[in-house]
């Protein structure tokens, strides 16, 4: 396989593709796009059912389309693009081959035939069971199959990725120590991989239930499994868009990481506390005891909550600290305003980051407490808080990664530059808000995965307050806005990838060897940089008001729970 | 010099921190800590708490208890379906049925009292969300949950289904009233 051997050097920022690396990242994405497109369709079906003036679908086609865009966003389009990110941080970083492309292609490949047998089982109509697919209520036996065949492809994928780490080292592609990007992008794969065989001990067994091989699947049992696959695949997600915002700062700023020890610490607690998690899912359930409850819930005393809390300052601390280098050094704030806010792989990731850590964060592990879950348990609240994670947080992240890797990976040039500014905002804020008001809804009772808050044709009514009604409308604003987002973004990904014009230098392969990647330069001390010894007062700033935000609605919502009927 | 490229010194974990993450690291450490401490402090000291208290049980099983206690306490039949109203005495055991696509019977409770209630399904997962309260328990199949609830205010409430549960998930409502 000469085509093994082949390499070419992007002339503009020197990074390096592996042909059968280069290809497999370019069909990943391209997959990943194409699904993102589906999901966005059913995303706009869904918004305009739930905005109570519309009510678009009926009951039946509207759980049928949200099961659907459950699947493809939160599983489909992720996954694949973290696929291409698993190569790019491995490959193309270490500078190194893709360790057996074929094994490559064939996870690829599974996990395409998987995205289709579950979609062709959710079109079928007799698969509305929603993304957790909760045994006893039955799916297709397709709908699991698909799923299975989906995470062998991932694993797959996994292992090529474990495998080039293998490659890189022993060939001595790098020296010293792999990247942080590379690190978090390890740390993803090895979740990954805990989720994976956490899907596979609950989905096949629910498998052959569907076919009758095995009599009984325990209700409960089924929900503390699938939630270790369930909310494990969202930590992959977490971590992956991590490794992205370091990676991004690193692009556009040449950022260093403020102390790799710290960073790197951080990723290793999501490695030893990030999964426990999964209790998130469970805190109202039956039979399962508080103990359990209070220590998975918390991660084990929120170890992976201070993580993320520790990258939340460091990325922009590495930020701060590149710009004041450059000469911004003025004041606590001139670094950020100064910043490219046109640039839309920095807008995007930078509005990334604020929903994530300020909405996602603080909402997930107020939800996240054993009691104050009482008062949102599957209430609208929940869909809330994971679209500002997943989507706020995640797409965006890789939407504008995206933006860098259309020259670099797929050496064309963007087209509709003016659009693709104003996309992040668009879709960011969109979603941003969107995630509020649902949050909103949520604490006035509003259900999730519910056809008609309005309860038409029941034996008895209730009549929610106008609010709600109020806040599910602004939901519907705000998702129509993200929805415009997200079609800018696939209009100016496809038609960049198909007409934009061709980067010049960038189809000379050859067959090495290629010098091995350098260590970075030892830093020579920040200079006299920043204000009162600290060199990122500003992102400080930054993050003390995030602690305040988070106390006080951490305290109004215990008080909001003292309220309730006592109960125990 | 960047994240992505490998570290000035192979060995990272020596480098020294930064004065700004070190002050972060410990700010946010200490928060941490507190909301941990706050979940066993609220079983102590809190009077919202779910009791731990669940037994595997079969729906027929179930179905049968809660039949018992309809047949003792039913004081009169609400809307064409005749639903039950069941005024049960404070400090029983009351058991609310979860089925396709209805909550049964309807409880009559007095405020400030206290009552076992229980929680399961006949069939698949449901969701116990008391409006306009907004008390939410997961209803799985299988298993009896039981919580000591005391209202303390009066009215009607709706329990409303919020766990999917097929086609006529939207129109699964219950009441409990609650009398001064």
């Amino acid at each position: 396989m000469a085509n093994n051997q082949l390499f070419r050097t992007c002339p503009n920022t020197g990074l390096l593709f592996h042909k059968p690396a280069e290809t497999l990242m370019k069909l990943n994405a391209v997959v990943a796009v194409v699904i993102l497109l589906i999901g966005g369709v059913l995303s706009l079906l869904v918004t305009l059912t739930r905005w109570q003036e519309f009510h678009l679908l009926p009951a039946d086609k509207f759980y049928q389309a949200l099961t659907a865009h459950g699947i493809n966003m939160l599983i489909f389009w992720i996954i694949f693009f973290e696929m291409a990110i698993l190569y790019f941080a491995s490959s193309t970083l270490l500078k190194c081959r893709l360790a057996t492309p074929r094994i490559a292609w064939l996870g690829f490949i599974l996990m395409f035939i998987g995205a289709i047998v579950t979609n062709v089982a959710i079109m079928g109509g007799d698969s509305s069971v929603m993304m957790t697919s909760y045994v006893p209520m039955p799916a297709n036996p397709k709908f699991y199959l698909g799923l299975i065949l989906f995470a062998v492809g991932a694993l797959l994928g996994c292992f090529v990725f474990l495998g080039t780490l293998v490659v890189a080292k022993a060939e001595g592609t790098y020296e010293g120590s792999i990247p942080l990007v590379t690190f978090g992008a390890l740390t993803a794969a090895i979740i990954a991989i805990f989720t994976i065989a956490s899907g596979a001990i609950i989905l096949i067994p629910t498998f052959l239930w569907s076919i009758g091989y095995i009599g009984h699947i325990d209700a409960l049992m089924y929900r503390v499994i699938w939630w270790a696959m369930g909310h494990s695949s969202q930590q992959i997600n977490v971590s992956a868009h991590v490794a992205v915002w370091y990676a991004i700062a690193a692009i556009v700023f040449g950022a260093r990481p403020m102390s790799e020890r710290v960073s790197r610490g951080a990723f290793l607690l999501y490695i030893l506390f990030l999964q426990l998690a999964s209790a998130h899912h469970l805190l109202s359930d039956p039979g399962i005891s508080s103990e359990w409850k209070i220590f998975n819930t918390s991660y084990a005393m929120y170890l992976a909550v201070l993580a993320s809390m520790i990258h939340g300052l460091t990325v922009p601390g590495s930020i701060e600290v590149a710009q004041r280098e450059k000469g911004f050094d003025k004041g606590l704030f001139e670094w950020i305003r100064k910043a490219p806010w046109g640039n839309p792989v920095f807008s995007g990731m930078f509005i990334s980051l604020i929903g994530f850590g300020f909405i996602g964060g603080i909402s997930g592990v107020v939800l996240g407490t054993e009691q104050i879950n009482i008062t949102m348990h599957n209430t609208i609240y929940v869909p809330g808080h994971f679209h500002a994670t997943v989507v706020v947080g995640t797409t965006l992240a890789f939407m504008s990664l995206t933006y860098f890797l259309i020259p670099v990976l797929f050496k064309r040039e963007l087209v509709m530059k003016g659009l693709a500014k104003w996309q992040p905002y668009l879709f960011g804020l969109g979603m941003s808000v969107f995630s509020i008001a649902m949050m909103g809804a949520g604490t006035m009772g509003v259900a999730r995965r519910h056809w008609d808050m309005a309860f038409s044709g029941a034996v008895f009514g209730y009549d929610f307050p106008a609010v709600a009604y109020t806040l599910m409308a602004i939901t519907g604003i705000s998702g129509i806005v993200a929805i415009v987002g997200g079609a800018a973004y696939i209009l100016i990904t496809v038609l960049s990838i198909l007409f934009g014009k061709k980067v010049a230098g960038t189809d000379e392969y050859s067959t090495g060897p290629n010098a091995p990647l350098q260590m970075a330069a030892a830093p020579a001390g920040h200079g006299n940089i920043g204000i009162g010894g600290f060199v990122a007062p500003g992102t400080f700033v930054f993050a003390l008001v995030f602690l305040l935000l988070f106390v006080v609605y951490y305290a109004v919502n215990w008080k909001y729970l003292a309220s309730i009927w006592p109960m125990g | 010099m960047s994240a992505i490229q490998p570290p000035s010194r192979r060995i990272w974990w020596n480098q020294p921190i930064d004065r700004v993450e070190g002050t972060w690291i410990v700010l946010a450490l200490v928060w941490c800590l507190i909301m941990f401490a706050m979940m066993p402090y609220w079983h102590v000291a809190g009077k919202q708490n779910l009791s731990n208290e669940a037994y595997r049980i079969s729906s027929a099983d179930y179905a049968a208890k809660a039949q018992a206690v309809i047949d003792k306490y039913t004081v009169r039949n609400e809307t064409d379906r005749n639903y039950p109203v069941v005024a049960p005495p404070a400090g029983s055991d009351i058991y609310l049925i979860g089925r396709l696509w209805e909550w049964w019977p309807i409880y009559e409770l007095e405020k400030n009292q206290t009552y076992r209630l229980h929680l399961s399904s006949m069939d698949w997962n449901h969701g116990f969300s008391l409006q306009p309260l907004n008390i939410n328990l997961q209803v799985v199949p299988g298993y009896d949950m039981v919580i000591s609830i005391t209202p303390d205010s009066s009215g009607e409430f709706t329990i409303v289904c919020n766990e999917y549960c097929g086609i006529g998930h939207h129109n699964m409502l219950g009441k409990i009233y609650v009398k001064d």
